[in-house]
């Protein structure tokens, strides 16, 4: 509980400096509607407040920027229009809108409760084939002279291109040959998330020292009982931890793969978002995704915990 | 015949400063329950004789023999126990489990595990301790159970890489005297290294002295004390004698260089 008061410290200092950051940000658009409603503004016509400087547009006109911080379509909306932009679009329009859950008995396709559905379903199916060919690469690297010479260089490769170029490729390949649907975002989070683990897994499956491993030769112990008894159970905090990094990687792939095709999806409103100047629906939007990360690296800390634990390893 | 049989045996590592010549000619027999220590200052290549026995490291001439068959051999036939200088309980394992490992390796019922467990706790005493995790027991303790671990299997050797080495003078005193007990009650051949005088004057039937660059055996003394040993047998005229001449051994290596 002690954590408490710093955190809070943290977060008021940055919506402190999110609302007075919206000040200078806003003024433009801040200023037209203060001058269509009819106070005075200098300069007086639109394009030479587009010409001159935000400071200096600020400084100008302290006494109307007082819409700051409500004005429409925003440059940087402030933190209670993201929070009610994030309630109308899932609260709200679920439980009160024609096509919410209430009404209708399916998610609205407008609430981010859908999206984040559509999003979190391939988040979890690409992790789970990264996770997986993560550890399968592991293993095969940790054994096999030739993988750990021939694998290791190509996954650095693989991740030093840039995901947003790779991944309209990715998702134009795999529709060509009738891949759809939730499959190309799954894969392109597989391909962000399997590195993390391999490198983890790979440390983790080298981390017995020689004499644990000299200890398993007196048994003349074969190299799977090595595997089962030695390597796996002490690779498992190296592994818990590349998967934490891994699933929130994951996420970031989905969300990359939703912006091309914009069927749905966290991704999809946030580039809808951008499309209609809706820069609240993209706040929205990016605030849900940091929760759901959140929330996904806080349930495999949960069950790192428990393993830990029973494996009498928890520190 | 003899359990270990060393004929010119000879080690050199090959390291990135140049050859490290590890051991020297070393020629050594150990008969069927001799209980062995192994003395000499560090780096003298005691740990490499000894990982030798087990196949842990191949000699570069010479012959080794263990039990007849070549170390290698030896080690698939699992004819020992080996207990390393640091207790290397794996952290995940309760000391029960730890204890168990190599009799889950060689395919031991789940019965025999559990009853073999439980005698070899008994004989290292730490009874009652099955359930813990190796971090909630002291450094002795740890020792004890790695000892029970190289106890669980029928293996009629057991080497032994300074065990103690870590643990305070009482401590040591009280495993000593465990470790003799058990050499008596099992009839094991025990090979021991220790950096200590009266630790190797105390346990052995024979005490190999050696002296480090190149590694060579300098002294084999055959000890005349008899098999019983109360712990105030350290202050007889006969183990006094044996220290002496141990302490000898030691500084000859020395001058030699
Ligand atoms: N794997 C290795 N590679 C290279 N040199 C080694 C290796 N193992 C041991 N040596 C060298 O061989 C010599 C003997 O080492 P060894 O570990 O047998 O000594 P020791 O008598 O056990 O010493 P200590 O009492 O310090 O444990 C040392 O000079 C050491 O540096
Ligand atoms: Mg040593």
């Amino acid at each position: 509980m002690n954590k408490l008061g710093p955190v809070i410290t943290v977060i008021l200092a940055i919506v402190a400096f999110w609302y007075v950051a919206a000040v200078p940000m806003n003024v433009q658009e801040t200023l037209t509607a203060a001058e269509r409603a009819g106070v005075a503004v200098t300069p007086d016509n639109a394009r030479a407040r587009s010409e001159a400087g935000r400071w200096s547009l600020v400084f100008q006109n302290l006494d109307a920027l007082g819409g700051s911080w409500s004005v429409d379509r925003a440059r940087l909306p402030s933190p209670h229009q993201v929070l009610t932009e994030i309630y109308n679009s899932t609260w709200d329009e679920e439980v009160n809108g024609r096509r919410g859950i209430v009404n209708s008995g399916s998610f609205s396709n407008r609430s981010l409760v859908y999206h984040s559905g559509v999003t979190l379903g391939a988040t979890v199916l690409g992790f789970l084939i990264g996770a997986g060919f993560g550890i399968l690469l592991a293993v095969g690297i940790v054994y096999s002279r030739t993988m750990d010479r021939s694998v290791m260089p190509w996954a650095i490769v693989s991740q030093t291109i840039p995901i947003v170029a790779l991944a309209p490729m990715i998702i134009v390949v795999l529709y060509s040959i009738g891949i759809g649907g939730m499959m190309p975002k799954a894969v392109i989070s597989a391909y962000l998330s399997f590195f993390p683990v391999v490198v983890g897994m790979v440390k983790g499956l080298r981390s017995p020292d020689h004499m644990q491993l000299d200890l398993l030769r007196t048994y003349n112990a074969s190299k799977s009982q090595g595997f089962w008894k030695l390597r796996l159970p002490a690779s498992m905090p190296y592994l818990f931890t590349s998967l934490k990094i891994g699933i929130a990687a994951s996420l970031v792939g989905a969300i990359v793969g939703e912006l091309p095709v914009q069927r749905g999806g966290l991704g999809a409103r946030m580039l809808s978002g951008s499309y209609y100047g809706q820069t609240e629906q993209i706040w929205a939007a990016l605030f849900v995704a940091a929760i759901l990360a959140a929330l996904m690296v806080a349930i495999i800390g949960w069950i790192e915990a428990r393993t830990l634990k029973r494996m009498g390893m928890a520190v | 015949m003899s359990v270990i049989e060393a004929k010119g045996l000879n080690l050199t590592f090959q390291t990135n400063d140049g050859p490290v010549h590890a051991l020297k000619d070393v020629n050594l027999t150990i008969e069927k329950g001799d209980f062995v220590s192994f003395i000499g200052p560090s780096g003298c290549g005691k740990t490499t004789f000894l990982r030798c026995v087990a196949g842990l490291e191949h000699p570069t001439g010479g012959t080794l023999s263990v039990n007849g068959m070549t170390p290698d051999e030896a080690r698939k036939a699992r004819a020992y126990g080996y207990v390393f200088q640091a207790a290397g309980l794996y952290p995940w394992r309760t000391i029960g489990r730890n204890i168990a490992l190599p009799l889950e390796i060689m395919g031991y019922s789940k019965s025999e595990q559990a009853e073999r467990v439980k005698r070899v706790l008994d004989l290292v005493e730490l009874t009652g301790f099955e359930k813990k995790f190796p971090w909630q027991l002291s450094g002795g303790m740890q020792q004890r159970a790695s000892i029970a671990r190289a106890l669980a299997f029928d293996a009629d050797i057991l080497l032994m890489d300074e065990p103690f080495g870590a643990l305070d003078e009482i401590v040591r005193d009280r495993l000593n005297e465990e470790v003799l007990k058990l050499w008596n009650n099992t009839g094991k051949t025990i090979g021991f290294v220790t950096h200590s005088i009266p630790e190797a004057v105390y346990l052995s039937t024979k005490i190999v002295v050696m002296s480090p660059r190149p590694g060579r055996i300098t002294d084999v003394i055959e000890s005349t004390l008899p098999r019983e040993r109360p712990l105030d047998i350290r202050d007889s005229a006969e183990f006094i004698a044996i220290a002496h001449r141990v302490r000898d051994g030691l500084r000859a290596g020395h001058m030699d260089e």
